[in-house]
């Protein structure tokens, strides 16, 4: 018998939108209520944000007041203090200049020709060392500048290269001794760990901040700023010891075995078998990670810095200006969501790329 | 002695020795440190200062609290608060969450971008700025005389006024008691019910549920309603201040909408995952039984991805009641601005610190166990969720 197949023939554009769209009454009500919602936000916004909005600060906070859309002049009249806070005017390119240093440097390390642990250890070392030389100055002819003077974005961005810089190593070591064959070993680490864990980062920071002087001997306390990036950086390696714990138990037993039967020493399980392939299961937990550590620099506002967050307070809370928060925030905001969201698209993108890899 | 120290068990014990040996040593030094300054300012150590008087006062408190109250007390009212934000945040969260998480997994294109754009905004803004920013909003809202008025409520800088029943407290919280029930007891009945009950028959045991409950609370209103008073207490302005009525202050509204939209944001992803971990056989298999997509969805998909999304959901809980700890960033006296008000005024430090701790890990490890008998009572034996 000969069979026939009749190929169903291509729907047409209208025909298509039709199946998408409206295939049920209930499709067709979602889908309706959906379109309205979004063109009704989208033309609020963008009517406030730019249709109506003032751009110049030719009129003054008055004249911006007065108009129905945004304010964008006090962006325009505050911009330096809330990228740059408290730092000396006519410095502030050493600052902006950091804040290029800490953005390449984060780029370069997104890049898997990067990822040997000498080369991502040279990019971090000598990116953060070219950010501490800028904004501290008192060399190469750089006027000196001390760390209560530093703010705004450069700050935010101070504490969260520190952290990761002092936090990553410290998780390394925390997850080996917390997968330590000794018990007492494991088992004091295990409650190092959560112990951390189940504390807010917040009474981490105030604790570091405000608490510890007391409980160090004069000579060792130091400046409030390392305290607290200390204190940040224990909390965030407790929970990135945690993720590079699980990448190891993601690394068969025979690995570690097969290295141990060719007669691998320690070190040489741990740098050479265990970590790479560790790190490679634990990537995209650990991007994460970081992401979440970038949003939670802005905690340190409440210790009494002047990072990002607290300079955007400053720009709109005197006098003249107090009517454009929601712009200031919004700023402040968009800010974050570059840096947030484009490091989590990067995580996502290697999510796929590993795991195309693998199946 | 060589010998010894080759020997790998006495090495090993003198190396565990050492670790743990030089972490409480660390540990020791600090707090006899901080012992020898704190005496040097004048301050005694130990616990006697809770039952003094804190001599500073509070903002919010669901618990009578006056200056002259001491220490404990101060430190329970934190606690409280600390819950009473940390639920209502999560409860709010959890709506949010459902209904962002449900659009993204939705069959309909425009509903999961909506849902998409929702969680890639407020995800990637931090919860303190959120916080800021809606402290911000409430605080320019206009004055009491100018105040946005809606069912009775009113909307003002000083705070949202909700009209309130002229009620007792025992009869309050009873009639509070009967409503939840009005809302849990349907659905309770709803899942002890049989599936072949006829629908109509379901429905109706149903209703007669809630009916029930709303009744009980309706009577126990009106015996508990404080006499020579209206029914119900409504704002209103006097002179230049609102009086009558219930005051949610502008601290408390600011954190529990900055809670409820990030951690739906948050919320969502994981309602998402849950769905997406129920194996799409399971989905066509009811389907193909007859089952009406409506009863699909809440006998089959729901109660499977609920039991997948459940770990994770309890973490992001426990992380949500750390996050009112952002209190302090607007002046909400919860627990943690407690013990930091604590330490400012009384210079108990070290007591206080501990104070912390402790009432953190409880709360956490309670939290944690809660989760976890859940867990444990509607886990699926064998492997369903695969296929």
């Amino acid at each position: 018998m000969e069979m026939i197949v009749v190929a169903p023939s291509a729907p047409g554009r209208i025909e298509d939108l039709r199946r998408r769209f409206f295939a049920r009454p209930l499709q067709a009500l979602l889908s309706l209520v959906s379109l309205a919602t979004m063109v009704f936000l989208a033309w609020k916004l963008l009517n406030w944000a730019i249709f109506s909005a003032v751009f110049t600060t030719s009129g003054g906070p008055e004249a911006c007041q007065a108009a129905a859309g945004a304010c964008w002049s006090v962006i325009a009249a505050r911009w330096r203090i809330i990228l740059f806070g408290l730092y000396p005017f006519e410095e502030q390119w050493r600052s902006a200049l950091a804040c290029v240093a800490v953005v390449v440097m984060t780029v370069l390390s997104c890049i898997p020709a990067f990822w040997t642990g000498r080369r991502i250890a040279l990019v971090w070392g000598v990116g953060t060392a070219l950010y501490y030389v800028l904004m501290k100055g008192g060399m190469l002819g750089l006027a000196y500048v001390g760390e209560e003077a530093w703010g705004g974005l450069a700050l935010t961005l101070f504490i969260f290269v520190t952290t990761c810089l002092i936090g990553f190593p410290l998780a390394i070591c925390l997850a080996l001794l917390r997968r330590s064959e000794l018990p007492w070993i494991s088992h004091t680490t295990g409650l190092i760990i959560d112990g951390v864990r189940s504390l807010p980062l917040i009474s981490i920071l105030f604790t570091f901040a405000v608490v510890l002087p007391f409980a160090l001997p004069q000579w060792l306390a130091g400046d409030k700023l390392y305290r607290v990036i200390i204190g940040s950086a224990l909390f965030f390696s407790a929970y990135q010891a945690e993720i590079v714990r699980g990448g190891m138990q993601g690394v068969p037993k025979g690995q570690e075995e097969a290295a141990m039967a060719l007669g691998m020493s320690y070190w040489q399980r741990i740098g050479r078998i265990l970590l790479p392939q560790a790190m490679r299961n634990a990537l995209p937990a650990t991007i994460n990670q970081f992401v979440i550590s970038f949003k939670e620099t802005s905690l340190v506002v409440i210790v009494g810095f002047f990072e990002i967050l607290a300079s955007g307070n400053a720009a709109y809370g005197t006098g003249e200006w107090r009517f454009a928060y929601v712009e200031v925030y919004a700023f402040i905001a968009f800010i974050y969501f570059v840096f947030v969201f484009s490091l989590s698209r990067y995580g996502a993108f290697l999510e796929r790329r590993m795991s195309v890899g693998e199946r | 002695m060589s010998s010894l120290l080759r020997n790998q068990k006495v090495r090993n014990a003198l190396l565990q020795l050492l670790y743990v040996g030089s972490i409480a040593a660390l540990v020791l030094a600090g707090v006899a440190i901080a012992r020898q300054n704190l005496a040097e300012q004048g301050i005694t150590s130990g616990f006697d200062f809770l039952s003094k008087s804190t001599g500073w006062d509070v903002n919010f408190s669901l618990l009578p609290a006056t200056a002259n109250d001491p220490y404990w007390w101060f430190f329970l009212i934190g606690i409280i608060n600390t819950l009473f934000l940390g639920s209502v945040g999560l409860m709010l969260a959890t709506i949010v969450g459902t209904i962002v998480g449900l659009a993204r997994t939705s069959s309909n294109e425009l509903a999961r971008l909506l849902g998409r754009t929702y969680v890639d905004i407020f995800r990637n803004i931090p919860l303190i700025l959120q916080v800021f920013f809606w402290y911000a909003v409430i605080t320019h809202l206009p004055t009491p005389r100018s105040a946005y008025e809606a069912w009775g409520m009113l909307l003002t800088s000083r705070g949202l006024y909700v009209p309130v029943p002229n009620v007792g407290g025992p009869a309050m919280t009873l009639a509070i008691f009967a409503l939840i029930a009005a809302i849990a007891l349907p659905v309770w009945l709803g899942r002890t019910s049989r599936l072949s009950q006829p629908i109509g028959e379901r429905l109706a045991i149903q209703l007669a549920g809630a009916a029930a409950a709303l009744a009980g609370a309706a009577i126990i209103l009106a015996i508990g309603r404080l006499p020579d008073l209206p029914l119900v207490d409504f704002p209103a302005l006097q002179g230049l201040n609102l009086k009558g009525g219930l005051r949610i202050p502008p601290e408390f509204s600011a954190l529990a909408i900055a809670i409820a939209i990030y951690g739906g944001s948050y919320i969502a992803e994981i309602v998402r995952g849950g769905f997406k971990a129920v194996g799409k056989g399971q989905m066509e298999a009811a389907l193909s039984l007859g089952l009406s997509p409506w009863r699909v969805f809440t006998l089959v998909r729901l109660p499977l991805a609920l039991r997948a999304m459940l770990p994770i959901l309890a973490n992001q809980y426990v992380w949500l009641i750390k996050a009112t700890t952002m209190g302090i960033a607007v002046g909400f006296t919860d627990f943690f601005m407690i013990v930091a008000l604590t330490i400012n005024h009384s210079g108990q430090t070290l007591e206080a610190i501990g104070i912390l701790m402790a009432g953190f890990l409880t709360i956490n490890l309670s939290l944690a166990a809660v989760f976890n008998r859940i867990n444990k009572a509607i886990a699926l034996k064998g492997n369903q969720l695969r296929g």
